[in-house]
């Protein structure tokens, strides 16, 4: 369903854009539908990036995006798409525009998808939207956005993703803002809106999360994919160092860090690409030591045949 | 139209917003209305030379025996005419220019940036002299033109920088998401959200512009026929009304254009109260 080929970011910045700043090299994957794919890395590793540019909010710098076949960037009415293509943001204050009350976020669906719709019919299907986020539209409705939680706020975004019969999620960090018992709510939604063939490209930082949502990973380490498939393999079976020390980074219950033994600490020393077994497919940077799994280079400092990429994050107001 | 008739009614509630409009109120009828009732011109010598306030001519007269009064009514339509004209031009342009660049970002942003430096740096009063030389022609109108269109620069700095830190926020990305268009998104996402602040800049623009044509008039580059406030204020130095202790000559035009400029900067404040749901409540 949704596709991506050897995308890149490219942010220019300094005097008339002169300096180049790559956000994001080089990444392949695909969703596909009924699937939920979680994009997993560190901040500034390009995870929020990729979301912007599914979602067109940012421009392709190289490579292509594309949805049932039709290039993303090359689309006439992104009206169309976004109809079947949603994102919902980290941060819910800033989704919400400060001076208008909450609910206009369904309004604005209502006005630009749905003009026909009569207010009464309207606002069943959004008072069935909010109840299948756990939300009671008394509480919620005809507020200001300060005047609720960012939880609740969250949770309206995410109905007002289901307004519209999409087939595709971009959740950027969605679950972060909720607490305990509304984050299974929300995820359990997820996965039943999964069954019902919804897919969703999840990015997030939180391993856990990952794991519990996800069919596929794709770890990402500075802007480029450091290994990739089906979760239970990558995160069984991890073949990249980086990714076993953002597994071996996750706090487990009971168990302190000073009381871990040094073995576990430490992983395997050898290049998980340079180190292959001959036969190994190799497309790209990325060597496919089993079936459907894809592991990069081991990086500077793990591997003696990595170059040191030049990489820096972009600032925020690089960000264009 | 429920959210129309919600903010109005807590409009009417907000006092400062309520008496500031009464007062620019007051005073535009004033302009409007009193010139009407007033049989002669306002630079007709009528009545006693000199002459202190009094029941016939409520302000005094001039040393040549000028209606203060006359001159005032006449004089504050004038101003409202060059601040509404000019404070009008320069905000739109301002405007235009200051959502354009903040939004788009880029080239289109430093090209405008640099125009709007330029025009920025530009001795408007030379130009104007020229101008005024080539042409010969002084009204109002011509007068609010050049104004509007040599004051606009630093309300579109103004504006690109607020657009600039607006745009980046995730409810600019969601109106996209919901299929609306560019000005869409600027005249109904981030414009209401600076509303006050775009008032704020139209005051201070209609402020700036009778204050530039009061300096304006000064060096005689006003109308060449008619009164203003300005020209009332020049004149009643010009004839030493402070010294000769005509205190009703200068006083009248000076608190005009201080209580036009103030009430408004009240209203400002109000409205700020009125558009900005936090505020309301507290």
């Amino acid at each position: 369903m949704l596709r991506l080929d050897g995308v890149s970011k490219i942010y220019r910045a300094g005097p008339f854009g002169g300096r180049e700043l790559r956000a994001v090299s080089g990444v392949g994957f695909e969703v596909n539908a009924g699937e939920v794919v979680s994009l997993i890395g560190e901040s500034g590793s390009g995870k929020s990036t990729i979301g912007r540019m599914v979602l067109r909010l940012a421009s392709v710098t190289e490579g292509t995006i594309t949805f049932d076949g039709e290039d993303v960037s090359a689309i006439r009415s992104p009206k169309a798409y976004y109809r079947q293509v949603q994102g919902v943001f980290q941060d819910p204050f800033s989704g919400f525009n400060p001076i208008f009350a909450a609910d206009r976020v369904f309004e604005m669906i209502r006005r630009e998808y749905f003009p026909r719709v009569s207010r009464a019919a309207w606002r069943e299907r959004v008072e069935s939207a909010l109840a299948g986020v756990r939300l009671d539209p008394g509480q919620v409705l005809g507020r200001y956005p300060h005047q609720l939680s960012g939880g609740q706020l969250q949770r309206m975004l995410i109905a007002r993703a289901l307004l519209l019969d999409i087939r595709l999620l971009v959740a950027d960090e969605i679950i972060s803002m909720l607490d305990a018992s509304t984050r299974v709510d929300v995820l359990n939604l997820l996965a039943d809106l999964r069954s019902r063939g919804l897919g969703v490209l999840f990015v997030t930082h939180d391993l856990s999360l990952g794991t519990y949502v996800s069919d596929r990973t794709v770890v990402l380490r500075r802007g480029r994919i450091a290994e990739m498939g089906p979760t239970e393999r990558v995160f069984g079976d991890p073949l990249h160092p980086y990714t076993r020390t953002l597994l071996d980074s996750v706090p487990r219950l009971h168990v302190k860090w000073a009381e871990r033994r040094d073995e576990e600490r430490a992983g395997r020393t050898v290049c998980p690409f340079h180190d292959r077994a001959p036969g190994t497919p190799v497309r790209g940077d990325l060597a496919e030591p089993e079936k459907d799994h894809h592991v990069a280079c081991a990086g500077p400092g793990a591997c003696p045949a990595a170059e040191e990429p030049e990489f820096r994050q972009p600032s925020a107001k690089e960000r264009v | 139209m429920t959210g129309v008739r919600n903010a109005l009614r807590v409009a009417l509630r907000n006092g400062k917003l309520v008496a500031g409009l009464a007062v620019v109120l007051a005073l535009l009828l004033t302009a409007l209305v009193v010139p009407a009732t007033i049989a002669y011109g306002p630079n007709e010598y009528v009545g006693p030379a000199a002459a202190p306030p009094s029941a016939e001519y409520w302000f005094g007269t001039t040393t040549f025996g000028q209606d203060v009064f006359a001159q005032f009514a006449y004089g504050l339509r004038a101003t409202f005419l060059v601040g509404l004209l000019g404070g009008g031009l320069a905000a739109v342009i301002g405007m235009a220019v200051g959502f354009t660049a903040g939004y788009r970002g880029g080239l289109v942003d430093e090209i405008l940036n640099m125009i709007t430096n330029i025009v920025l740096v530009l001795p408007a009063l030379v130009v104007l002299l020229i101008v005024n030389a080539y042409l010969g022609v002084r009204d109002v109108g011509v007068q609010a033109l050049f104004i509007g269109l040599t004051s606009w620069p630093w309300a579109a700095r103004a504006i690109r920088a607020q657009t600039l830190s607006l745009r980046s926020r995730d409810f600019v990305d969601l109106a996209r998401l919901s299929g609306m268009r560019t000005p869409g998104i600027i005249v109904r996402e981030i414009a209401p959200n600076m509303s006050s602040y775009l008032f704020m800049t139209f005051i201070l623009l209609f402020g700036g512009s009778i204050l530039i044509a009061a300096s304006l008039d000064f060096i005689g580059l006003g109308p060449s026929q008619g009164v203003s406030l300005g020209l009332m204020l020049n004149n009643a130095a010009r004839w030493s009304a402070l010294h000769l202790g005509m205190w009703w000559w200068f006083v009248p035009p000076g608190a005009g254009i201080t209580a036009v400029v103030g009430s408004l900067y009240v209203v400002n404040v109000g409205l700020d109260e009125v558009f900005n749901p936090k505020l309301r409540e507290m």
